[in-house]
């Protein structure tokens, strides 16, 4: 690991003061930095540690939903009674992702910005624009099983790795942030970037800009599903995964919000999918055709072409479950 | 740097670099090395500890961000004379073979109860708002951040389902 600078904020207007300098990183859990730290994938010269501000707690909003602290934990979220009841698919990601020991460090801010799992942004002795900008991309031609069939070029074909986000996304999340002298809060759709020819930028943040929190609308309803399909049953990331919250009224689907995990460079939503589901009885063709509108632009690299049909039945099943009439 | 550790009760006065995990402080400096290093990467949790009652991979932290926590290691858990509920059980159905993943084991096994009694649920609870059991199914589950590369899980399981049965019984 390379040596660097370590500044222990006391609030947020010094943290974001601290972290004016091109080589800062904020630093909060810090499972997946210090990760890349020792890997030297990562090695910024000041790291501000975040975890004596007060961005802990997860309070109701006037308008019925969500305000969750940027520090409040993976574990922590998870487990919230109101989560549990009323935004079950954040739940169940949150808890598919990782292990017991990682989702208590791991915070909700952290997690959105989680770097990729790209065998070759992991691995120095190998080409990669992300970490290395204009050195190539060896993912193409590589081991490229578990990496991205959507919103790819030919810059990188990396994946956005986070459950969480890809629950976030589907309930319509939006990111509260704060620079120096100014705080906006950003929609998660518009949060993330896609790879183009500058992959090593990958969301709106300026640089020294700090999430403090997360907000949830209003309760969705609906039935919420999270399924994940992975090598292993436990502590594996997602090949595919699909958020769903549906609901069916008189034999119709008058609701349906989708979002994927393991497919693209951030958590993918596609509104031409769920505009084809609304209005229409469930049915086996109604859901090949959402899968055919979703994946009509998808590209395989070779070790990730399963990936096409994977999407495919996963989106199936998803949509059968939550369409099942009595449950 | 210079910073203070509360370990198992103690305090320490450490002038470390910054870059020491925690981890290397508790196994390097304060001469605890109970706490083991596997992979250093967050993925065999044979580093396995507990801050402030939680459970966490400490080769995943740097020392110099729990100033002021309370870090409790399985030096910290029982002692030879006086095993804890869960080190007992281990003896007592061969939950380990080698040992090396044992100490993470147990950390993480005695922080996993108390989760479960706090009543949070995995991802293999069929509903997300009932009382967890403590079924072989879930404690796979909630596990899995420990490897043992000798692969005593039956008896590892077996070790943590009776402490939970005395501890329910209790």
């Amino acid at each position: 690991m390379r040596a660097f600078d370590y500044v222990r904020a006391g609030d947020t207007a010094e943290a974001v003061r601290e972290a004016g300098g091109a080589e800062t990183r904020f630093i909060a859990g810090g499972t997946n930095l210090l990760d890349l730290m020792k890997l030297e994938v990562m090695a910024p010269g000041k790291l501000v540690d975040i975890n004596r501000l007060d961005l802990g707690g997860i309070e109701a909003t006037e308008e019925g939903g969500l305000r969750i602290g940027a520090l409040v934990t993976n574990s922590d979220l998870a487990a919230d009674v109101r989560v549990r009841r009323d935004w079950p698919v954040l739940s169940r990601a949150l808890l598919a992702g990782a292990s017991g020991q990682l989702r208590n460090k791991a915070t909700t801010g952290g997690n959105l910005l989680q770097r990729t799992r790209c065998y070759y942004f992991y691995d120095r002795g190998e080409p990669c624009n992300k970490r290395e900008p204009g050195s190539g991309c060896a993912a193409k031609d590589g081991m490229n099983r578990i990496l991205a069939i959507l919103g790819t070029s030919e810059h990188c074909i990396a994946t956005h790795p986070s459950d969480m986000a890809v629950a976030m996304r589907v309930l319509g999340a939006r990111v509260e942030v704060e620079g120096q002298g100014s705080a906006r809060e950003i929609a998660l759709e518009d949060f993330y970037r896609l790879p183009g020819d500058t992959p090593h930028i990958e969301t709106v943040l300026e640089p020294g800009e700090l999430i403090t929190a997360v907000i949830l609308p209003p309760p969705a309803g609906g039935r919420q599903i999270y399924r994940k399909v992975r090598d292993r049953s436990s502590y594996a990331f997602a090949l595919v995964s699909v958020a769903a919250v549906v609901a069916v009224e008189n034999g119709r689907i008058a609701k349906a919000q989708l979002a994927f995990g393991g497919l693209g460079p951030m958590p993918w939503r596609d509104a031409d999918v769920e505009d084809a589901l609304v209005g229409e009885a469930p049915s086996a063709a109604l859901f090949d055709r959402a899968a055919d509108i979703l994946l009509a632009d998808a590209k395989g690299y070779g070790g990730n072409d399963f990936k096409i049909p994977l999407t495919r039945r996963t989106l199936a099943a998803v949509l059968t479950q939550a369409t099942e009439a009595d449950q | 740097m210079q910073f203070q550790l509360d370990v198992n009760g103690e305090r320490h006065a450490l002038d470390l670099d910054t870059r020491t995990s925690l981890l290397d402080a508790l196994r390097d400096h304060l001469g605890l090395t109970g706490s083991k290093k596997g992979c250093d990467h967050g993925q065999c949790g044979a580093c396995t500890v507990m801050v402030n009652g939680r459970r966490i991979n400490s080769c995943l932290t740097l020392a110099c961000m729990h100033e002021g926590d309370e870090i409790t290691t399985i030096e910290g858990l029982g002692r030879p004379d006086n095993l804890s509920p869960l080190q007992r059980a281990f003896v007592e159905h061969d939950g380990y073979q080698c040992g090396y993943c044992t100490p993470g084991q147990i950390c993480s096994a005695t922080a996993m109860l108390e989760e479960i009694k706090a009543g949070w649920p995995s991802n293999v609870t069929d509903d997300l708002e009932a009382q967890v059991e403590v079924s072989i199914e879930e404690i796979s589950e909630r596990m899995s951040g420990n490897l043992c590369r000798c692969s005593c899980y039956p008896g590892i399981v077996d070790a943590i389902r009776q402490v939970a049965k005395e501890e329910a019984r209790a």
